[in-house]
């Protein structure tokens, strides 16, 4: 069993999500960066779609209550075992993970995943429509599962982080902004802002401005939609974005994991060509 | 119709008549192929692998012509809600449409409703169908709690707050339905192409 002593700013259980549930009115939710996720439970022998906790800026400490593998990914935090390696630890010892110097989220695996009850077939904290158990908080223990692939002795430097590029594809709602805000999407280094959570990340910049005013009736919204509310200032929706939105949306960013790693402050550019 | 591209992976489909995006996303669920479709106001939403999502394009624009004709009549099951009609907007909203409160109970109860969509919250249903003269705007202010089981009209729609969350729209009344249970395949009581009676109880 894992037992929670400090949960830092926000640490959640995360895994693969729950897609396919959105017609139900069901947010997608999971890991942020799910390539982090899924080399921190490859490194323990997990399947990929294993719960992991999700750190958020550090700070997470634990104790096990009986030896256990762990391994860490995403954004280093001082103070780890050994970053991007399977690690053993013995019963009764506490891991402490401070804060990481740049990125701003860790993955914690441990081998045999963290166990609980799934809520439409996961385990994630959907911290929008609080599905899945609440984020972590002191005193509370976690369930390890059944132990059965085989450690890997694959190793990671951890995710990128900083200034960030990332790809995007116009559409579905470009035609709403002027061809000025089109180009200005692409060419502004944008800045995140302290508002930004795992439903979206809210950037500040020159505001895109529409070609037409109006209001557009709730479409679809899927993670990596850049929707532009009548402020002009995108969002980039995260993992726990709701399903459906009625602002426009002008671009899809096609590879989240990168975006979940830019903490407040950072900056972003949008680029059309192929990431 | 106009599909719009929304990634790699996904399509955005605008029917020129609203009132196929449901019976298209019933029509879709089995293509192959197609991961998840999700209908909402006057679009519908196809996530499938990129290499697929040239061919299931093609199949909406074909599936047009027959979704057009089944779109009035929708096939869906149909569940009757027991409402008690003392939400704390029922007087102020009688009285903005011009109508006496009771008119507006019977107003509501006599419509066949229609799940178009879900969207704000886990089982919070869309629904279809409302009086046009029933139609009006959110509140200006949005409660910060609104309980669970409230019914409530805003546009076009009508709908049941799943749980307790913050809201606009209008309340008319409350129901004991359990509208989201986690116990239940699917947990939303309300699922699109559901159709909806509300019964003064």
């Amino acid at each position: 069993m894992i037992e929670i002593l400090d949960p830092g700013p926000l640490a959640t259980v995360q895994d693969l999500g729950r897609p396919g549930y959105a017609a139900l009115g069901v947010p997608h939710s999971g890991a942020f960066d799910r390539a982090a996720l899924r080399l921190a439970n490859r490194l323990v022998g997990n399947p990929d779609d294993a719960a992991a906790i999700e750190l958020t800026l550090g700070g997470l400490e634990i104790r096990l209550t009986a030896a256990a593998t762990i391994a860490l990914t995403g954004a280093p935090c001082p103070g780890a075992p050994d970053w991007g390696h399977a690690v053993s630890i013995p019963a009764g010892a506490s891991v402490r993970l401070a804060m990481p110097p740049s990125g701003l989220r860790s993955y914690l695996a441990v081998r045999g995943g963290i166990g609980g009850e799934r809520v439409l077939g996961s385990r994630s904290t959907d911290t929008l429509s609080g599905l899945g158990p609440d984020p972590l908080r002191r005193g509370d223990v976690l369930a390890i599962g059944p132990v059965d692939g085989e450690v890997s002795g694959a190793a990671s430097l951890g995710s990128p982080a900083g200034d960030a590029v990332l790809p995007i594809r116009f559409g579905p709602r470009d035609d709403w902004f002027t061809a000025a805000a089109r180009a200005r999407l692409v060419d502004v280094a944008w800045t995140v802002r302290p508002e930004s959570d795992r439903v979206g990340i809210r950037l500040d910049g020159p505001p895109l401005s529409r070609s037409q005013d109006g209001e557009l009736p709730s479409e679809p919204v899927l993670p990596g939609a850049v929707q532009v509310p009548s402020d002009g200032r995108p969002i980039l929706f995260g993992p726990d974005a709701p399903v459906t939105g009625g602002y426009p949306v002008i671009a899809v960013v096609t590879d989240l994991d990168r975006a979940a790693q830019l903490r407040p402050g950072d900056h972003v550019r949008f680029s059309p060509g192929k990431g | 119709m106009r599909l719009l591209p929304y990634g790699d992976e996904a399509l955005l489909a605008e029917p020129e008549d609203p009132a196929t995006v449901l019976a298209l996303a019933v029509a879709l669920r089995d293509e192959p192929g197609v991961r998840e479709v999700v209908p909402a106001a006057r679009t519908l939403l196809v996530r499938a692998a990129a290499e697929d999502l040239a061919r299931i394009g093609a199949r909406l624009r074909e599936l047009t012509a027959t979704a057009r004709a089944g779109a009035a009549a929708p096939d869906g099951p149909q569940v009757t809600l027991d409402v008690h009609y003392d939400g704390a907007d029922l007087t102020e909203t009688a009285a903005q449409v011009g109508l006496e409160p009771d008119e507006l109970v019977r107003a509501h109860t006599g419509g066949a409703y229609v799940v178009a969509f879900c969207g704000f919250a886990p089982g919070f249903a869309y629904l279809t169908g409302l009086d046009a003269a029933l139609h009006v705007p959110r509140l200006a202010q949005p409660r910060t709690r609104v309980p669970t089981g409230s019914v409530g009209i805003a546009g076009e729609f009508t709908g049941v707050y799943p749980r307790p969350s913050p809201g606009g729209w209008r309340l008319l009344g409350r129901t004991d339905a359990d509208l989201w249970d986690l116990a239940r395949t699917p947990p939303a009581l309300l699922t699109p192409g559901t159709r909806v009676r509300f019964r003064s109880a």
